[in-house]
This record gives C-alpha cells, sequence and structure tokens, in this order.
C-alpha cells in the first residue's frame, strides 16, 4: 500500500469521502450512459427501417439464402476463431515467457498485420498464388507444366483460403489482449508453480491460458466481428456469408427493410454469443484476481528449442505483415509511384491520422470511464449501459453508417432550427456535412474494442485494492487516475493501439459519412480497387502502414518496459 | 503518461479536424455539389475540365453504395445537387426514392437518344458499357457466341465469371429475364453453373486471367476492362494479349448494355450550377473524354468509339428498353440465390 499512498493523494482527496464519491460515480456513470446512447441511437433506427413491408421476402431468404450463409459464416468464423487463438495466444505466450533471439523485435513485429486492410491483403495473395502468379509459374517452369489445367494446385478463392487470409490478419487482435493479460500476470502462481517443478507449458495450460481467458474471449471475439464486418475480400475470394447477404438483399433485391431485419438478426446472434461467453466466464469465477506486483522473470532458451520459437513466432509476421507489405513496396517501386509521387497524399495522410487521434482519443476516454463506472457504481443500470456499448462493433460498417444517418440528421436538424431561431440563419448540417460524423462513426464502431480491453483489464485487478483506497478516502477520480488506469495501463495501450489502426484503416463508414471534398487514406485506395486495379494504391496502403507501425512500435515498448513495475506511474 | 498522450493526441486531432472541417466546402453559392458512385479517380478529370470551363467548382462523394439513402435522409438540407450512378437499377431506385426532380432539359432530349434516357426525365444516361466474353484465342475458333449459348454442355468447365450477385451480373441476367422470362432464364442459369470452371469470385480481370492462365477458355467482363489492361497496364498486357473481346448477343436481340446516368436532386441548392454540369456531361467534349479515357461508349449520338473499343467489333446494343432491366433486378438476385450460382 506504500505505492498507493506515495502516489500523492492529497488530504482534500481524501474527505469528505463519501460525498466525494457519490458526485464523481455518477459523473463517471454518465459516461456509460452517453456511449450506450452512441450505440443504440444507429441501431434504433435499424430497428425503424426493419419495420417496413418486405413481402414474401423472408419465404425466399429462408429457403435459398439463409442456410448456405448460415453454414459458410459458421465455418469461416470457426475457422478464424481456431487459427486467431492458437497463433496469437501461442504467440504471445512464447515472448513473455521467453528469451530467444529475435524476440524483442517479434514483440512489436507480431502486431503489424493489423496496419494492412484485409481486403488488400486479399488482392496480394490471390496475385501471388493464383494460376500466373509467381509461385505457380515457378512450379510450372520446374515441373515442365504447360497450363494451370495440368496439375492441381489448392485454389486460394475458396472457404479454406478465407480463413487462412483473415487469421493471419486478424490474430494480432488475439495476440495483443493476451499478451497484456501475461504481462500482468503476478510472480506468485508462477514462482510457486515453478517451485512444484511444473514445466512452463504445464505452467501456461493450467494457470496462465485459463487467467488469461477473459482476455484471449475479447481479442477472439473482436477478430470474429472483423471478419464478420467484412464485404471486400469475402466477395473476392467467393466466400457467401451473411453480410454479403445483407448487402445483395439490400441492393439487388431492392429491399433495404430486408436488410435491416437481416443485420438486426445478426445482432441478436452476436449477442447471445458473447452473453452465452460472458456467461461462461463468470461461472468460473475470475472476476477477482489480484496481482502481486511484479512480473515474471523470462527463461532463456538454449538450443534447438530458440530457433523454433524464433521460426514459430516469425512466420505469422511474414505470412501477416512481411510478405504483403513487400509485395506492396515492389508495385510502388515497379509503377515509380515514388517518382510521381502525387502530392495529395499528404493531405489524405494528415486528415486519416487526425481524424484516427481525434477518435481514438474520445473512445479511450469513454471506453475506460464507462467501465470504471460499472466497478465503481455496481449498478445494474450501467452494466447494462456499458454491454449495450460495445454492440456497435458487431454491426457491418456499412449498415452502422446508414442506421447513423437518421440520427446525425436529426441532430443536425434540431441545431438548425435552433440557429434560425436565435440569429435567423440557418447553419445547415452541422455533424453531417463535417468530419464531425466521421468521428461519432468511429467512435461508436470502435468503443466496443476499448470496452472490452478495459474490461479484461480491470477484470484482473483486485477488488481489495478498491477497499483499501477507499477506506482511505480515495474518491472514484483518485481511484481511477492512481490505482485503475496505472494497473490497466497496458489494456488501456493495447486498445489504444487497435483503435488508431483500425480507424486508419476503415472504409465503409467512411465511404458514406464523409463530407464533401474528403478523402482518407482508405477511401483513396478504395477507388483504385474498386477499379480493380489496387496496385495503384499501393503507396497509400504502404503510408497506412508507416502510420500505423509508429504506435504499434512506441506502444508496445513502452508497455514492455514499463509492465515490471507493475504500472505504478515510474 | 497516460492522461498526458491522450491529452496530447487529442489537441492535435482536434486541431487538424478544424482544417479538414473548414476545407471541405459546405453547400456554398457558386460550387456544384456532386455525389457519386463513379470512381472519383475516374471521373476527376472531367470534374476539372467543367471547372475550367465555366468557372464552377465541383464538390464530390464517393461511396459505393447508400448515397440515395443519404441525400433522402439528409432531407432538405440536403447540400446534393446531382448523383452520379453506374447502374440503371440505381438511377431507377433513385427515382423511386423520391430524391429526384425532372431534369428538363431539351438540349438533352436532343442529343441523347431516348432508349438511354428517363421518358419523365427524371435520370439521363451518360455513358455505356457493354458485357462481354473475353475468350481464348489459342482454344476458341469460333468468332460469334450468344449469350444463351453460355449454358451449352460443350463449355462444360471452361467458363469463369464473376458472382452471380454482383451489379454487372445482375444486370446481365434480368436482361436475359426480360427477353426469355424468368423460367427459361432460370434453365440457363443452371446450365451456366454447369459450365463454370471455378466458383464465381473475383472481378472481372481475373477473369481474363483465368482465361490466359488456362483456367478457363471463356471469361465474362467489361468492355473498358480489357482496353485498360491492353492499353494502360504493362503488367497485364499479357491477359489482354491472351484473349479476344467477342461482343456476344441476345437471340433475337443485341449485346447487352447497361448505362452510368445522373440525376438531379430534388433539394438541389445549386440547382442552375446542377443543370450546367448535367448539360455538360453530354456535351461533345465530355463525351469524347468518356470514350478516350474510360473507354466507354458515348451516348451521344455522333461521337466516335476509341479505336480499342471499336476493335471488338461494331456493337448492336441490345434493342430492350433499359427500364427492364430495372424492372428484372430482383428476379434476377433470386436466381442467383434459387439456382446456387454463387455456391
Amino acid at each position: 500500500m506504500s505505492d498507493a499512498r506515495s502516489a500523492g493523494w492529497s488530504p482534500l482527496q481524501r474527505w469528505p469521502a463519501r460525498l466525494h464519491w457519490r458526485w464523481q460515480a455518477s459523473a463517471i456513470g454518465s459516461v456509460a450512459v452517453a456511449a450506450a446512447a452512441l450505440a443504440v441511437a444507429p441501431l434504433l433506427s435499424l430497428v425503424v427501417l426493419a419495420f417496413g413491408d418486405t413481402g414474401d421476402l423472408w419465404v425466399h431468404l429462408a429457403r435459398y439464402v439463409i442456410p448456405p450463409a448460415l453454414v459458410q459464416t459458421a465455418l469461416l468464423l470457426a475457422g478464424v476463431a481456431a487459427l486467431t487463438i492458437v497463433v496469437g495466444t501461442g504467440t504471445a505466450w512464447t515472448v513473455t515467457t521467453f528469451t530467444f533471439p529475435g524476440r524483442d523485435a517479434l514483440t512489436w513485429l507480431l502486431p503489424l498485420p493489423l496496419a494492412i486492410p484485409t481486403y488488400i491483403v486479399a488482392y496480394v495473395y490471390v496475385d501471388i498464388l493464383d494460376a500466373l502468379g509467381p509461385v505457380q509459374s515457378t512450379l510450372r517452369a520446374i515441373f515442365g507444366w504447360r497450363s494451370a489445367a495440368d496439375y492441381h494446385f489448392p485454389n486460394i478463392r475458396s472457404l479454406g483460403g478465407a480463413i487462412l487470409l483473415f487469421s493471419f490478419v486478424l490474430y494480432p487482435y488475439v495476440y495483443l489482449a493476451a499478451r497484456a493479460m501475461f504481462q500482468t500476470q503476478g510472480r506468485l502462481f508462477s514462482e510457486a508453480a515453478r517451485m512444484l517443478g511444473a514445466q512452463p507449458w504445464e505452467l501456461a495450460r493450467r494457470i496462465t491460458f485459463p487467467l488469461a481467458r477473459p482476455a484471449i474471449a475479447v481479442g477472439t471475439a473482436l477478430a470474429l466481428l472483423e471478419t464478420l464486418n467484412d464485404i471486400g475480400a469475402s466477395e473476392y475470394l467467393g466466400v457467401q456469408t451473411l453480410t454479403l447477404s445483407i448487402f445483395t438483399t439490400w441492393l439487388n433485391r431492392g429491399s433495404l427493410p430486408g436488410a435491416a431485419q437481416m443485420a438486426c438478426l445478426l445482432l441478436v446472434i452476436v449477442a447471445a454469443l458473447i452473453v452465452l461467453e460472458r456467461r461462461g466466464l463468470q461461472r468460473r469465477g475470475f472476476a477477482a484476481l489480484g496481482t502481486d506486483g511484479q512480473l515474471a522473470s523470462r527463461i532463456t532458451l538454449a538450443g534447438a528449442g530458440r530457433w523454433v520459437a524464433a521460426g514459430a513466432c516469425f512466420l505469422p509476421v511474414v505470412l501477416g505483415f512481411l510478405l504483403p507489405a513487400g509485395y506492396l513496396l515492389r508495385e510502388v517501386a515497379g509503377r515509380g509511384l515514388l517518382a510521381g509521387f502525387d502530392t495529395n497524399l499528404v493531405r489524405y495522410t494528415l486528415t486519416t491520422v487526425a481524424l484516427a487521434s481525434t477518435a481514438t482519443a474520445v473512445t479511450l476516454v469513454m471506453g475506460f470511464l464507462a467501465v470504471a463506472a460499472l466497478r465503481y457504481t455496481k449498478r445494474p443500470a450501467i452494466a447494462g449501459c456499458v454491454n449495450i456499448a460495445g454492440i456497435g462493433y458487431a454491426v457491418p460498417g456499412t449498415v452502422l453508417a446508414l442506421g447513423l444517418l437518421s440520427p446525425l440528421v436529426l441532430v443536425d436538424n434540431a441545431l438548425d432550427a435552433l440557429s434560425r431561431a436565435a440569429t435567423g440563419q440557418g447553419i445547415g448540417l452541422l455533424l453531417t456535412g463535417s468530419a464531425a460524423a466521421l468521428v461519432i462513426a468511429y467512435v461508436t464502431r470502435f468503443l466496443a474494442i476499448a470496452i472490452g480491453f478495459a474490461q479484461a483489464g480491470f477484470a484482473r485487478i483486485g477488488l481489495e485494492l478498491d477497499d483499501v483506497a477507499r477506506m482511505l478516502g480515495a474518491g472514484p477520480g483518485t481511484l481511477a487516475r492512481t490505482i485503475h488506469l496505472p494497473l490497466a495501463r497496458p489494456a488501456v495501450w493495447g486498445a489504444a493501439l487497435l483503435v488508431f489502426v483500425d480507424c486508419l484503416k476503415e472504409l465503409p463508414a467512411t465511404l458514406l459519412l464523409r463530407p464533401l471534398n474528403v478523402e482518407t487514406l482508405s477511401t483513396h485506395i478504395y477507388q483504385f480497387a474498386t477499379r480493380g486495379s489496387f496496385e495503384q494504391g499501393s503507396l497509400a496502403a504502404l503510408i497506412i502502414v508507416a502510420v500505423g507501425i509508429l504506435p504499434v512500435v512506441r506502444i508496445t515498448r513502452y508497455t514492455d518496459a514499463t509492465t515490471p513495475h507493475n504500472g505504478v506511474r515510474p | 503518461m497516460t492522461f498526458v498522450c491522450v491529452r496530447a493526441l487529442a489537441r492535435t486531432g482536434v486541431a487538424v479536424s478544424a482544417i479538414i472541417a473548414g476545407g471541405s466546402a459546405l453547400a456554398q453559392s457558386g460550387d456544384v455539389n456532386v455525389y457519386t458512385y463513379r470512381e472519383s479517380k475516374l471521373i476527376q478529370p472531367l470534374f476539372d475540365a467543367f471547372t475550367k470551363d465555366t468557372g464552377i467548382k465541383v464538390n464530390v462523394i464517393s461511396a459505393s453504395s447508400g448515397l440515395e439513402q443519404r441525400i433522402k435522409t439528409e432531407g432538405a438540407n440536403s447540400p446534393a445537387d446531382v448523383l452520379l450512378t453506374v447502374d440503371i437499377g440505381r438511377l431507377e431506385e433513385a427515382v423511386r426514392s423520391g430524391i429526384t426532380q425532372p431534369i428538363k432539359s431539351e438540349l438533352l432530349d436532343k442529343v441523347v437518344a431516348p432508349q438511354y434516357r428517363d421518358p419523365e426525365g427524371h435520370w439521363y444516361g451518360v455513358s455505356m458499357r457493354a458485357r462481354v466474353a473475353y475468350v481464348s484465342k489459342d482454344r476458341v475458333p469460333q468468332t460469334t457466341l450468344t449469350y444463351e449459348e453460355l449454358a451449352d454442355p460443350k463449355w462444360k468447365g471452361k467458363i469463369c465469371i464473376r458472382s452471380g450477385q454482383h451489379i454487372y451480373n445482375n444486370a446481365l441476367i434480368a436482361a436475359y429475364i426480360a427477353h426469355h422470362g424468368e423460367a427459361k432464364a432460370e434453365e440457363w442459369l443452371k446450365g451456366v453453373k454447369a459450365n463454370l470452371a471455378q466458383k464465381p469470385s473475383g472481378g472481372d480481370r481475373e477473369t481474363a486471367r483465368d482465361v490466359a492462365a488456362g483456367k478457363c477458355d471463356i471469361g465474362i467482363g467489361n468492355t473498358y476492362y480489357w482496353a485498360l489492361m491492353n492499353n494502360n497496364e504493362p503488367d497485364k498486357k499479357a491477359w489482354a494479349d491472351a484473349t479476344k473481346v467477342i461482343l456476344p448477343t441476345f437471340q433475337g436481340g443485341g449485346t447487352h448494355v447497361n448505362i452510368s446516368g445522373v440525376v438531379l436532386a430534388k433539394n438541389a441548392p445549386n440547382k442552375a450550377n446542377a443543370m450546367k454540369f448535367i448539360e455538360w456531361l453530354a456535351s461533345e467534349k465530355a463525351q469524347h473524354m468518356h470514350a478516350d479515357l474510360n473507354y466507354e461508349y458515348p451516348v451521344r449520338t455522333g461521337i466516335e468509339v476509341n479505336p480499342t473499343i471499336a476493335g471488338y467489333g461494331k456493337l448492336n446494343a441490345d434493342p430492350i428498353p433499359i427500364s427492364k432491366i430495372a424492372d428484372n433486378k430482383k428476379a434476377a438476385a433470386n436466381l442467383v440465390d434459387k439456382v446456387g450460382f454463387d455456391n
């Protein structure tokens, strides 16, 4: 407790405690309510849309569309879940448990696949692995085959291909979540286990992984929702997902109400799965685990083991990042995109970074405070709000954008009317006509990440810490600032990273909600991709990667360096 | 540390956001605001030329879906003047959703052929593309093809195509229904499905690549992709070289074409400028740009097509009213599901 005392609480902050507690807790609680309202607004307008007439649409959907789409989606999700858990947890555990050659570089290399939009990776791999790509061309040259009809080569444009691609792009969600937990997992268990003669693997299986399960669940859920959000890569690879069916229903079957109903249905399924997972966690009683303050020291690997570890951790980096990024680099060089530098790219980059950093800051603050509110008030209403606030992530980006239109315009019209009444001059569409709409969309969409990570982080902070702090007279604000934020810091930084990079890459909502003449890097790339020549956007894609790498490196280094002090601010 | 960083992050964010918000035009007079489904990169040269000719600045939002919905929701305050689309279905959808007003231009009525404009004047075609076959030069000796023939078992395992639900294929299947009725169209689609070399995937370029690779003999694609690969993309020239373009026809009809078109938004704040813009799009200069930069067929009579496109042979565009395609859009989408075309 000397740590907490030295954190510098002034006598003023300790007194009068009860009063202090109440108003601060309410203030923080209101953030949770605001976050929930933000998530509910687009869903409500979606529900309103869903009330339109759909005729005999569902007969058709139930007979021909839903069954195959459900099967494909389930297989895709199951495959991606299995692979991301294995790769994400395995790599996170290896780099936190062992020291081996390349380990330090790997800690920040491993999250990098996040920085490349999934559909771009899909294009790249189809180029590399398709019949005329370098791999098959080389095989043909070696074996003397004349055409693609002479041999069998697994088609990357398939369900299996999609599972592999999605997994190697999305495993960082699991990696970051799991690593944040492994890092803060105390020495207590590990040393006791080691003294009792447990091998590292046994320790992992019986203690480390089970304790990190909430975090792994959050990371996997994010990866799966990201898979569910995708349209570009699924369509390109020929995988008929439910999300794709929603779009076909809207655009080709001409039924926006039908599409809204399908989106609502999808949302209910996702929500049910999340609730089930949470129930599972609760039954196993993970809520109040103490950390004892120090990180277990890493085991230095020797012999063949160190190369196996290095190789195993390096493989996902190669497949998810180095290969696609290298391909983009080659395209940039080959097409002279640097020599003929499009100066507009500077503006697009500034726009993208400004939008992403604003949205990230808002998302993190809201997410952290919402979860903190839940801890401090323990009201069921707040718990409900926190659960609802994360739901935006479960809706595909375009659907979310569609849903946001009405509430945004509603606010805009009210502001316009106010302005007319006050000054006689209208102000038009303030939110919808400006970048505010995009920031709101990003926050709504990515709050789930901040909330999920914050919850996983909070779950590992012992409740007795709160009790002691309260006894010493700390209010919620002080508690959040001096105890919870520092202890949950790896989780919060992990979330910051994911949200920032996700905002950089965000495409569907940006396309639909952007103001006139606003172009982000990702909409810029999309212009080329829809025309079938994504390579023209290689430089912009690499800029996203470059912008994404900076925070990845900074944050992983930072959490690596500070965790041994276990959170109390240096 | 955390708070400091977050604060710094927020501060830069807000500062730069102010720049963006200030830079983006909010319905200023003297401008025209264009919402477009056509890729803005593709038509930017046209916008620039228009600004040069008239001094009117063009502000753009481009998206892949949902713009009608956005205009509709924005309502009376919507900054949209004009919506540009790539498919007849979307033009009709825009009109149906009540976000348009009649364009009423005698000038346009004079230069745009009647089949490429709405009788009520709610939409006008701007340019056309045809959905054609990229066939293997080595393996396919024939020089003509009908769409009906694509279901002939002689092509078993020889056809490549992108998703049947893609807007280009949706329109082609809708046109088939318009010609032969739903029952025959279903039988045909089953036949085509049985002839596919692989599950529908990729885009139109990939079908050319698959033909070049020997995976299939016939790929279905739009006219301009082949020209782009042949003329503008050295790394894809080989795909164009391995294939030739055949303009298929319907039995008793012509080659399936679809249009890009324009509508005038109901609450257009800059209507006069919007009218100038719409009429300019049909001008000889703009039509030439469509033909030569984007390899599309001009809708204005008397404008020459690009030589590469002319090399495909003379286009005998299908004479069925193009609005029939929009009428059968939903039926086409349902057929694709019913025969499990994409599965």
